[in-house]
C-alpha cells in the first residue's frame, strides 16, 4: 500500500475524483451528440443547450424545491431547443452547423437573461450517494461520492451502444444517418427521424447542464459553461460514434478538466490558466491525431456533413 | 410594357435584400412577443435599441467604436468562408493580436516616433492572428480536422495562454486590481479621427473591408478562392493549389482579427488587459453571417450589430432589464438569418420571372422589326 499522503497519490486521487465529477455534462452531452450524428445531423448547438439547462434545471429547483423537477425541466428545455434545431434545419438550404452556432448564441443568451434572478438564491442540489465511509483517506472519501445522474448517465451509455446496435429503432436512425437515399427508398419518414434524434440529443445535453448547475459546481451564473458543449462534439468524433466510448473519453475529459483544481490542491499554484486549458489541448490533440484528410473516418455517419 | 419591365428591374436589384429583410423583421416580432410575455412595454425597448445606437451623437460614437474592431473580427469569419470554411475563432486571435502589439513598445526605445512603432504594432497584432487561425485552416486542409470545432478550440487555449501571459510573466507590477501588460507611451497611442471621438481604428476597419472585397471580387486570386468554396473538387481538378488558397484565407482572416485587438489595445485600452475580451470576436460572427460573408455588407451589418451592443446600457438604465437584452436579440437575429434563408430557391425561381419581365422591353422592338 504506497503512502496515502504522498502528492502523487492526492494527485491521482483528486484526477480520478475529477474524472467522475466533472465528466458527467460531457457524458451527456457527447450521448446527445451522438444520437444526433448517427441521424445524419450535426448540432453545435449543445453548447447554448447545456447553458439553458443549467438556468432552467436550477430556477426550477429553485422555484419547486425538488431538484429532480429541476433536471426535468432542465431536460424538457434542451428537448425544445433540440426540436427548434431540428426543424429549422429540415428546412431547405439551411446549414445545420451554422444554425448550430446561432443556438449557442441563442440558448446562452436567453439563459443568462432569464436566469438573471436565480443567480443569488441558493436552490436545493442533487445530493450524492455516499459510498466511502468506509475509507480513512479524505481524498478516496471525495472520489466515492457518486451522483445518480453520474450513475443514470453510465447506464445511459449502455443502452444506447444496445439500443443502436440491436433494436429496429437504432437501425433505422443509423440507416437515416449512413444512406439517406436508402433510407428514403425504404420509405422511412426522413425528416421526422431526424428532428427526433435531434430533440433527444437536445433532451440529453439539458440534462447535462442540470448536472452543471445542481451538482458540480452546483450553482448557477453566467461563467458555469467553459466550452464543455462544444467539447463534446469534438469527444463524439474522438468516440468514433460509439455511446460506450463516449463514456470512457468523458471520463478521459473529466480527468483533464480536474487537472488544474488537482494541481492547485497539491500546492502546484502557478500556469493555473493553463492546466485549465488542459481539455481544449486535448481536444485538439486527439482531433489531430484521429482526423485524416484524405478519406472520413471508420465509423463516421455517411451522410454527416462534419467529417466531410 | 416599358414601365413593368422598370419595375422588374428594380425588383430584381431588391430581390438578394429579401431575406434579410425579413430576417430583421422577424427578429423584431419575435423580440417584442419575448418582451409582451413578460409584460415588458417592447415598443418603448425597441425605440430604445434604435435611440441607443444611433439617436445621438454620443449613441453613434458608442456605436462606431464597437463597429470599428467587429469589421475586422467579421472579415476573420467572411474570408474563410469564400474558400468554405467556417471559422468562428476570431475571439483567440483578436486576444492573441492585442497581446503581441501590447510588447511592441517593451522592446522599443521610448523615444521611437509613432510613425515607426504603430506600424510595428499592427504587423505584430496581424502575425499573431494569422498564424493563430492559419494554423486552423492548415489543420483542416493537412490534417482534415474540422475548423469549426477547431478554431473555437484554439480560441480558447488562445484566451488560456494569454490570461497566463497578462497576470503572470508579462504583467505590469503596477497593475494592482486589473492585471495588465505595461501601458502602450502616450506617443504611440492611436489618437481619435479629426473631428469625431472615434479611434482611427473604424477608418481602417473600412477600408480593410473594402480591400477585401475587391480582393475577393476582381483579384484572380479572390476568384480562385471563391472557386474553392464552390467546389472543392473543381478547384482541385483545374489545378488550383487549393491547400494553399485555404491557408491563405484564414491566414488573412486571422490577421484581420489580430489587427481588430491591437486597436483596442493602442486606441481604446492602453496595454492588454481581460477588457479585450469583450466579445468583439464571438459578435463578429454574426456580423459576416448577417452580411452573408459579402466583406462590402459587413460595413453596414457592423454598423447594426455595434448598435445593438450600444443600447444596452440604455435597455438596462431605463427599463431595468438585463445587460444580456441584447444577447437574445443577437442570438433570435442570427437564428431569424438562417432560417430565412429557406427562401433561397423561391428567390431563384422569382429571379428567373423577373428577368424574363425586365428583358422584355429590350426584345419588343426586335420583335417589330422582324414583324
Amino acid at each position: 500500500m504506497p503512502d496515502a499522503h504522498s502528492p502523487f497519490v492526492i494527485l491521482l486521487l483528486s484526477l480520478f475524483a475529477g474524472a467522475i465529477r466533472v465528466s458527467t455534462p460531457y457524458l451527456f452531452v457527447s450521448l446527445g451528440e451522438c444520437l444526433t450524428e448517427k441521424g445524419g445531423r450535426v448540432n453545435l448547438g449543445l453548447e447554448g443547450i447545456l447553458v439553458s439547462g443549467a438556468m432552467s434545471g436550477y430556477a426550477a429547483s429553485f422555484l419547486t424545491g425538488s431538484p429532480w423537477a429541476g433536471v426535468l425541466a432542465a431536460g424538457l428545455v434542451g428537448l425544445l431547443l433540440g426540436c427548434l434545431h431540428g426543424l429549422v434545419c429540415s428546412l431547405p438550404r439551411v446549414s445545420d452547423i451554422a444554425f448550430g452556432i446561432a443556438l449557442m448564441l441563442l440558448g446562452t443568451g436567453l439563459a443568462f437573461y432569464l436566469g438573471k434572478p436565480f443567480i443569488e438564491p441558493q436552490a436545493p442540489g442533487l445530493q450524492s450517494f455516499d459510498l466511502g465511509t468506509w475509507t480513512s483517506s479524505p481524498q478516496l472519501h471525495n472520489a466515492l461520492h457518486i451522483n445518480p445522474l453520474f450513475v443514470i448517465g453510465v447506464a445511459l451509455a449502455f443502452v444506447l451502444q444496445w439500443g443502436l446496435r440491436a433494436t429496429r429503432w437504432g437501425m433505422t436512425l443509423r440507416l437515416v444517418g449512413d444512406h439517406a437515399e436508402t433510407a428514403r427508398a425504404m420509405g422511412y419518414p426522413l425528416t421526422r427521424i431526424r428532428i427526433i434524434a435531434t430533440a433527444v440529443g437536445g433532451f440529453f445535453a439539458g440534462i447535462g447542464g442540470a448536472y452543471l448547475s445542481l451538482v458540480y459546481p452546483g450553482s448557477w451564473n453566467e461563467g458555469l459553461s467553459s466550452g464543455q458543449g462544444l467539447m463534446a462534439v469534438a469527444l463524439v468524433i474522438f468516440a468514433r460514434w460509439q455511446p460506450l466510448r463516449c463514456l470512457w473519453a468523458a471520463l478521459l475529459f473529466g480527468a483533464a478538466g480536474a487537472l488544474g483544481p488537482a494541481l492547485q490542491s497539491i500546492g502546484v499554484t502557478s500556469g493555473y490558466y493553463l492546466y485549465n486549458a488542459a481539455p481544449y489541448v486535448l481536444t485538439l490533440a486527439i482531433m489531430i491525431i484521429n482526423c485524416r484528410p484524405d478519406r472520413t473516418l471508420a465509423g463516421a455517419p455517411g451522410e454527416l456533413s462534419l467529417t466531410r | 410594357m416599358r414601365p413593368h419591365a422598370q419595375t422588374a428591374r428594380i425588383l430584381l436589384a431588391l430581390l438578394p435584400a429579401i431575406p434579410t429583410v425579413l430576417a430583421l423583421v422577424g427578429t423584431l416580432v419575435l423580440f417584442s412577443l419575448f418582451l409582451l410575455v413578460q409584460g415588458q412595454p417592447f415598443l418603448d425597448a425597441v425605440g430604445l435599441i434604435f435611440q441607443g445606437a444611433f439617436g445621438s451623437s454620443f449613441a453613434w460614437q458608442s456605436t462606431l467604436l464597437r463597429a470599428s474592431p467587429l469589421m475586422l473580427t467579421a472579415l476573420c469569419v467572411a474570408l474563410p468562408a469564400q474558400v468554405g470554411l467556417i471559422v468562428i475563432g476570431g475571439e483567440g486571435a483578436l486576444a492573441l493580436g492585442g497581446m503581441c502589439a501590447a510588447i511592441v513598445p517593451e522592446m522599443l526605445p521610448a523615444s521611437t516616433p509613432w510613425l515607426i512603432a504603430t506600424p510595428l504594432m499592427a504587423l505584430a497584432g496581424m502575425l499573431a492572428g494569422a498564424v493563430w487561425i492559419g494554423a486552423v485552416g492548415a489543420l483542416r486542409q493537412w490534417r482534415g480536422v474540422n475548423e469549426t470545432i477547431s478554431s473555437l478550440l484554439m480560441a480558447y487555449i488562445a484566451i488560456a495562454l494569454f490570461k497566463h501571459l497578462v497576470e503572470g510573466p508579462l504583467r505590469d507590477p503596477a497593475s494592482l486590481n486589473k492585471p495588465s501588460t505595461l501601458p502602450v507611451p502616450p506617443s504611440m497611442m492611436i489618437g481619435p479621427l479629426p473631428g469625431l471621438e472615434v479611434h482611427w481604428g473604424l477608418l481602417w476597419g473600412v477600408l480593410a473591408c473594402i480591400g477585401a472585397w475587391v480582393f475577393v471580387k476582381y483579384s484572380t486570386k479572390g476568384f480562385a478562392m471563391r472557386v474553392v468554396g464552390g467546389s472543392n473538387r473543381a478547384a482541385r481538378l483545374v489545378g488550383l493549389p487549393v491547400n494553399l488558397l485555404a491557408l491563405a484565407a484564414c491566414a488573412l482572416g486571422g490577421a484581420a482579427a489580430g489587427l481588430a485587438g491591437m486597436f483596442e489595445v493602442a486606441a481604446v485600452q492602453g496595454s492588454a488587459n481581460a477588457s479585450l475580451l469583450a466579445g468583439y470576436g464571438y459578435a463578429g460572427i454574426l456580423v459576416a453571417f448577417a452580411a452573408r460573408q459579402n466583406p462590402l455588407a459587413i460595413i453596414v451589418c457592423a454598423l447594426m450589430i455595434g448598435g445593438i451592443e450600444a443600447s444596452g446600457s440604455l435597455l438596462q438604465r431605463r427599463l431595468d432589464l438585463p445587460d444580456a437584452t441584447t444577447l437574445v436579440l443577437q442570438g433570435l437575429l442570427f437564428a431569424n438569418l438562417l432560417a430565412w434563408e429557406a427562401l433561397g430557391g423561391r428567390i431563384a425561381a422569382w429571379r428567373v420571372q423577373l428577368q424574363a419581365a425586365a428583358l422584355s422591353d429590350i426584345n419588343l422592338p426586335m420583335e417589330q422589326t422582324h414583324a
